[in-house]
C-alpha cells in the first residue's frame, strides 16, 4: 500500500489501544510490555538537573508516578477535552491535578504538571504518540494515518480537540468514528447481520446508546444518545467520597487535600469494584498516613445500592435514543455490551430489564472483549477507509450528529437548523440579511443542543460576516452553509448572493485552539522523514539490546547463575555474544532478533532470579530489598521483550 | 445516477477529458466523481417530483448512492474529489431524510412550488418559534381554549405536589381526540397527494393550496400534542 496502513484507535478516558486488520481480522496491536491496553496516564519525569525539558512518560509507566508523584501526573484527560475554564474547574474538584494560574476565561486550560503546562489535547497527543509508536514498532514501518473513535455523544468542540490531539502527535486522522458504531463494525464483521441492535457504551468516563440498522453491510445509525461525564470514574468517585469521608469522621485525618493519599484510596476503590464484578463482597484496606487502617468489607448488595443513582442515569438517554429511532424495546434484535463497566452485574441487570432481553429469551452480546471491542472496529473502518480490501469492501458506517445545530435568533431562542439524529455529512442552507442601512457586517452565533434557550446550549462558534458590500437595509442576501462533515465536525461557508462576493467569514470557536496554536503544539520529537524513522527504530533496538546485555553481565554473580546447566549457560553466553556483534552493525532487524534470542535464552534464569527473590522475601526481607537486590532488567518477562515481529 | 434532462449540458471531465451530461455524478467513462451539480432532492434520486413514492425503493437507492459516493470511498482520494463526495453526500442525507418522511417531503415539494409554509423565516431576525405562535384553526378555538384552561391547572397542581385524577383522565381523553384529529389530516394529506400527482395545472393549485391549509392545521395540532403529553409526563 503505497500510502502506508492505516491504524484504529480507540483514545480511552482509562486506557487507549490500537489495532489494526490483519487480513480478514482485526487485532490488537500490544506494548512493549506485552500488554493490549495502553492506561491513559501521563507522567513527568523528574526535571533534569542541566534544566532540559522532563521526559513525559505515558501508559504502565506512567501509573506509577500517580501516588508517587500524583502532582506530576494526569489520568482521564478525556473528560477535559473540548471543553472551557468554567466547566473544568467543575470536574477537576475531583481530581488531584490543577489548571495553570494564568488560564484566563476563553483560553483553551492548561493543566499544570510539575513544572510544565499542558493542553487537554497536547496529554492526548502524548498517549496518541505512544501509540503510534507501539504499531511502528510492531509493524517495522511508519504509521501515519489513523482512525479515532470518539464518544457518540461528544460535540464538536470535543470531536475538534481529538483531532487537533491526533495531528499534534503526527497523525493524520483520517477519520472520527463514534465508538459504539465502532463496537457494531466489530460486532457485524464475521456475522453479516440484518436488523436493528443498541449498543450500550458504559466506559471510564463516558456513557453512549446508539442504535442501528444492518442491512446488506450498511451500518445505519438511526439515533444516538448519552452522557459525556458519566461512566466507571463516577462509581470510584462515589466510592473515594464515602472513604474520605468515614476517614474525617472516624479517624479525624482530613485526606482530602492530599492527592498521594486520596490516589492510593481510589486505586483500592477501583481494585474493590472489580472485585464485586466476580465475588460477592470485597475488601477495603487502606493504610493512613499516621499509620491507623481504614478496611470496609463490601457486600456486593451494598454496592449494587450505592452505585444505581449512577447507573440509573443511563436510563434516561437510552429510552430517548429508542423514541427517536421509532423503536420499542421487543423491536431491538440484538443488544451489544462495550465499555469495562458494562462487566458489572447490576449494569447488566439494568440493561436486561430496559430491552426486555430475559423476557424474550435473549442475552445482551458480551462475545468480544468490552475493553477491546471499540479498538477492534476503528481497525475495521480504518480498513474501510484504505480500500482495496475484500473483508471490507461491502461495508459501510452511516453515522448520526447527536445533537441539533441551532443559531441564535431574535430573543436569544434558538432556530434548529439541523436536527440531531439526522446522517451525516448533513448541512443547511440559511439566509441573513442586514438591520440597518449601509450595515457591513452580521454576526451569526451557533450553538448545538436540544435546549430552546442559546443560553442553555453549547456555544460552538460566532461568525462574523464580512465585507458585505454598502446596501440598504434588508436588502443584502447573505447565503451561508451550514456543514456537518463526516467526522460530526461543522464547516461553514457564505456568499452574498446580489453582488455574489464571497463573503468572508471569521471564525471565533468558543472552545478551541486555533491552528496556529495547534501547529506549534505539535510534539517536537515526532519524526518526520522516513530516514529518521529508521535510524529511531535503529537506536531503540540498540537501546533494548544495551538493557539486556548489561543484566546478562551481571548474571554469573548472581547465586541464580549455578542453577543453570552447562548447556544453558553456554547458550546465554553464545546469544549475548551473538548479539554484541550485531549490535555493532546498522541493521535493525538483527538486532532485534539478537535481542529476542537472548531473553529467550535466560528466560528459565529470570524465573530462577524471580524464585531466589521471592524466598529472600520471605525470609524476613522486604521485597523491595529483595527488588533492589536484583536487577530489575531481568525478570520474566523480560520488560523490553519486543513484540512479535512478522 | 442521475437522468438525463433536457437542461443538461456536455461537459468535459476533469479526469479524462471525455464529455458527458452536467447533472452525472460519475463520469460515465472513466467512473471518477465529478463535481456536484445545483440539483433539488428528488434530482438527486433521479425522481419526478411527486407526493406519491415508494420508500422501500428510496432507501435501496439511498444505500446504493452512499456507497458510491461516501466520503469513506475517498479517504485517500485528491482533495477535490473528497470535497465533492463530502458535498454530495451531504445533499444526498439532505434529500433522503425530507423524502423518506411523508410531512417533510410535502413540505419541500410545495416550497420547490412557490408556497410559503410555516414559520421558517431564516435568519437573525426570524421570530422566536413559539408554540402558540400559530393561529388556532377556527372550528376548534373553543376546546382548545379549554384544553389550554385544563392544561394550565395540570401545571399549577404539579407545582404544588399534587395529583389531579379527573383533571388527568380529561387531558388524556383531549389528547386522543387531537391525536384522532391529526390522523384525519394525514388522512386528507394522503388524498391531496394524488390529486397533486395526478391532476392538471388547475387541480394541482387547488390540492397546493388545500395542503398548505393542512400542514397549517398539522403543526397546530402536532403542538398541542406534544404539550399535552409534556405535561402528562413531567
Amino acid at each position: 500500500m503505497a500510502d502506508g496502513r492505516v491504524v484504529g484507535i480507540d483514545l480511552g478516558t482509562t486506557n487507549s489501544l490500537v489495532a489494526y486488520m490483519e487480513g480478514e481480522k482485526p487485532v490488537v496491536i500490544p506494548g512493549v510490555d506485552g500488554s493490549n491496553l495502553v492506561p491513559s496516564v501521563v507522567a513527568l519525569d523528574p526535571m533534569p538537573k542541566d534544566g532540559s525539558r522532563p521526559t513525559v512518560t505515558v501508559g504502565n509507566s506512567a501509573r506509577k508516578a500517580l501516588i508517587e508523584t500524583p502532582e506530576r501526573a494526569i489520568y482521564s484527560v478525556k473528560r477535559l477535552m473540548g471543553r472551557g475554564l468554567g466547566e473544568i474547574q467543575q470536574e477537576l474538584k475531583l481530581f488531584p491535578f490543577r489548571i495553570a494560574d494564568d488560564v484566563e476565561e476563553g483560553e483553551v486550560p492548561r493543566i499544570q504538571l510539575g513544572e510544565m503546562k499542558f493542553t487537554p489535547p497536547e496529554i492526548s497527543a502524548y498517549v496518541l504518540r505512544q501509540l503510534k509508536r507501539n504499531a511502528e514498532r510492531f509493524f517495522g514501518t511508519p504509521v501515519k494515518q489513523a482512525v479515532i473513535t470518539v464518544p457518540a455523544y461528544f460535540n464538536d468542540a470535543q470531536r475538534q480537540a481529538t483531532k487537533d490531539a491526533g495531528r499534534m502527535a503526527g497523525l493524520e486522522v483520517l477519520r472520527l468514528v463514534n465508538e459504539p458504531t465502532a463496537a457494531a463494525l466489530a460486532y457485524g464483521l464475521d456475522r453479516r447481520k440484518e436488523g436493528t441492535i443498541a449498543v450500550y457504551d458504559l466506559g471510564g468516563g463516558t456513557f453512549d446508546i446508539s442504535i442501528l440498522k444492518l442491512r446488506d453491510g450498511i451500518f445505519e445509525v438511526q439515533s444516538t444518545n448519552g452522557d459525556t461525564h458519566l461512566g466507571g470514574d463516577d462509581i470510584d468517585n462515589l466510592l473515594v467520597a464515602i472513604a474520605l469521608d468515614e476517614i474525617y469522621s472516624e479517624n479525624g485525618v482530613d485526606l482530602r487535600r492530599e492527592p498521594s493519599a486520596v490516589q492510593a484510596i481510589r486505586k483500592a476503590a477501583i481494585e474493590a469494584k472489580i472485585r464485586l464484578s466476580s465475588e460477592p463482597s470485597a475488601h477495603f484496606d487502606i493504610e493512613l498516613p499516621n499509620g491507623d487502617r481504614y478496611q470496609r468489607e463490601i457486600p456486593r448488595e451494598v454496592f449494587d445500592q450505592l452505585i444505581e443513582p449512577v447507573l440509573d442515569r443511563t436510563t434516561g438517554p437510552c429510552r430517548q435514543a429508542m423514541q427517536d429511532a421509532g423503536v420499542t424495546p421487543e423491536q431491538l434484535d440484538e443488544v451489544v455490551l462495550v465499555g469495562g463497566s458494562t462487566r458489572i452485574p447490576a449494569v447488566r441487570q439494568l440493561v436486561d430489564n430496559l430491552f426486555e432481553l430475559s423476557a424474550r429469551g435473549k442475552k445482551a452480546h458480551t462475545d468480544l472483549n468490552p475493553d477491546e471491542v471499540v479498538a477492534l472496529g476503528a481497525a475495521v473502518q480504518a480498513d474501510i477507509l484504505a480500500g482495496a480490501s475484500k473483508a471490507t469492501e461491502e461495508l459501510l458506517l452511516l453515522d448520526v450528529t447527536p445533537l441539533s445545530l441551532g443559531i441564535e435568533a431574535l430573543g436569544g431562542t434558538v432556530a434548529k437548523i439541523i436536527q440531531r439524529n439526522s446522517t451525516i455529512p448533513a448541512s443547511a442552507t440559511e439566509h441573513f440579511t442586514t438591520g440597518v442601512d449601509g450595515q457591513t457586517n452580521v454576526a451569526i452565533h451557533v450553538v448545538q443542543g436540544e435546549r430552546e434557550l442559546a443560553a442553555d446550549c453549547r456555544s460552538l462558534a460566532r461568525f462574523d460576516l464580512k465585507g458585505i458590500p454598502p446596501m440598504p437595509a434588508g436588502l443584502p442576501r447573505i447565503e451561508v452553509k451550514f456543514l456537518i462533515d463526516a467526522d460530526g465536525i461543522l464547516q461553514v461557508s457564505a456568499r452574498e448572493q446580489r453582488s455574489g462576493q464571497q463573503a468572508q467569514i471569521e471564525v471565533k470557536a468558543t472552545y478551541g485552539l486555533t491552528d496556529e496554536q495547534v501547529e506549534s503544539m505539535i510534539l517536537e520529537s515526532f519524526d518526520h522523514a522516513e530516514e529518521d524513522f529508521a535510524k529511531r527504530l535503529l537506536i531503540e533496538a540498540r537501546n533494548e539490546a544495551e538493557t539486556i546485555l548489561a543484566a546478562v553481565e551481571r548474571a554469573p554473580q548472581h547465586p541464580a547463575w549455578n542453577q543453570l546447566n552447562e548447556q544453558e549457560q553456554t547458550n546465554i553466553v553464545a546469544a549475548r555474544d551473538h548479539l554484541v556483534a550485531v549490535k555493532q552493525g546498522d541493521d535493525m532487524t538483527a538486532i532485534r532478533e539478537g535481542t529476542t534470542a537472548l531473553d529467550q535464552a535466560t528466560r528459565h534464569f529470570a524465573e530462577l532470579m524471580m524464585e531466589e527473590a521471592v524466598s529472600t522475601a520471605i525470609r524476613g526481607k522486604t521485597m523491595q530489598a529483595a527488588g533492589d537486590d536484583l536487577d530489575e532488567n531481568v525478570t520474566a518477562p523480560h520488560p523490553m521483550a519486543p513484540a512479535e515481529f512478522k | 445516477m442521475l437522468k438525463v434532462l433536457e437542461s443538461a449540458v456536455p461537459v468535459e471531465c476533469w479526469s479524462c477529458s471525455v464529455a458527458h451530461n452536467e447533472l452525472t455524478l460519475f463520469c460515465p467513462h472513466c467512473s471518477k466523481i465529478q463535481p456536484p451539480q445545483e440539483g433539488n432532492y428528488f434530482s438527486v434520486f433521479s425522481l419526478q417530483p411527486r407526493l406519491n413514492i415508494d420508500v422501500e425503493a428510496l432507501e435501496h437507492e439511498f444505500h446504493r448512492l452512499s456507497r458510491r459516493l461516501h466520503p469513506d470511498r475517498f479517504a485517500r482520494a485528491s482533495e477535490n474529489e473528497q470535497e465533492w463526495s463530502l458535498a454530495d453526500t451531504a445533499l444526498l442525507n439532505d434529500a433522503y431524510r425530507t423524502l423518506k418522511d411523508p410531512i417533510r417531503r410535502t413540505e419541500y415539494l410545495l416550497k420547490l412550488h412557490g408556497a410559503e409554509i410555516g414559520e421558517e423565516h431564516a435568519g437573525k431576525n426570524r421570530r422566536p418559534n413559539e408554540m402558540g405562535a400559530s393561529r388556532a384553526p377556527a372550528d376548534l378555538l373553543e376546546e382548545v381554549f379549554d384544553l389550554n384552561m385544563q392544561l394550565e391547572e395540570m401545571r399549577l397542581a404539579k407545582a404544588g405536589g399534587e395529583e389531579d385524577s379527573s383533571l388527568k383522565q380529561s387531558l388524556t381523553e383531549a389528547k386522543t381526540k387531537f391525536e384522532g384529529l391529526l390522523n384525519a389530516v394525514d388522512g386528507e394529506l394522503h388524498t391531496q397527494w394524488s390529486a397533486w400527482d395526478e391532476g392538471d395545472e388547475a387541480a394541482r393549485h387547488d390540492a397546493q393550496n388545500k395542503m398548505v391549509a393542512l400542514l397549517d392545521r398539522r403543526r397546530y395540532l402536532s403542538n398541542l400534542v406534544r404539550e399535552v403529553n409534556e405535561t402528562l409526563g413531567a
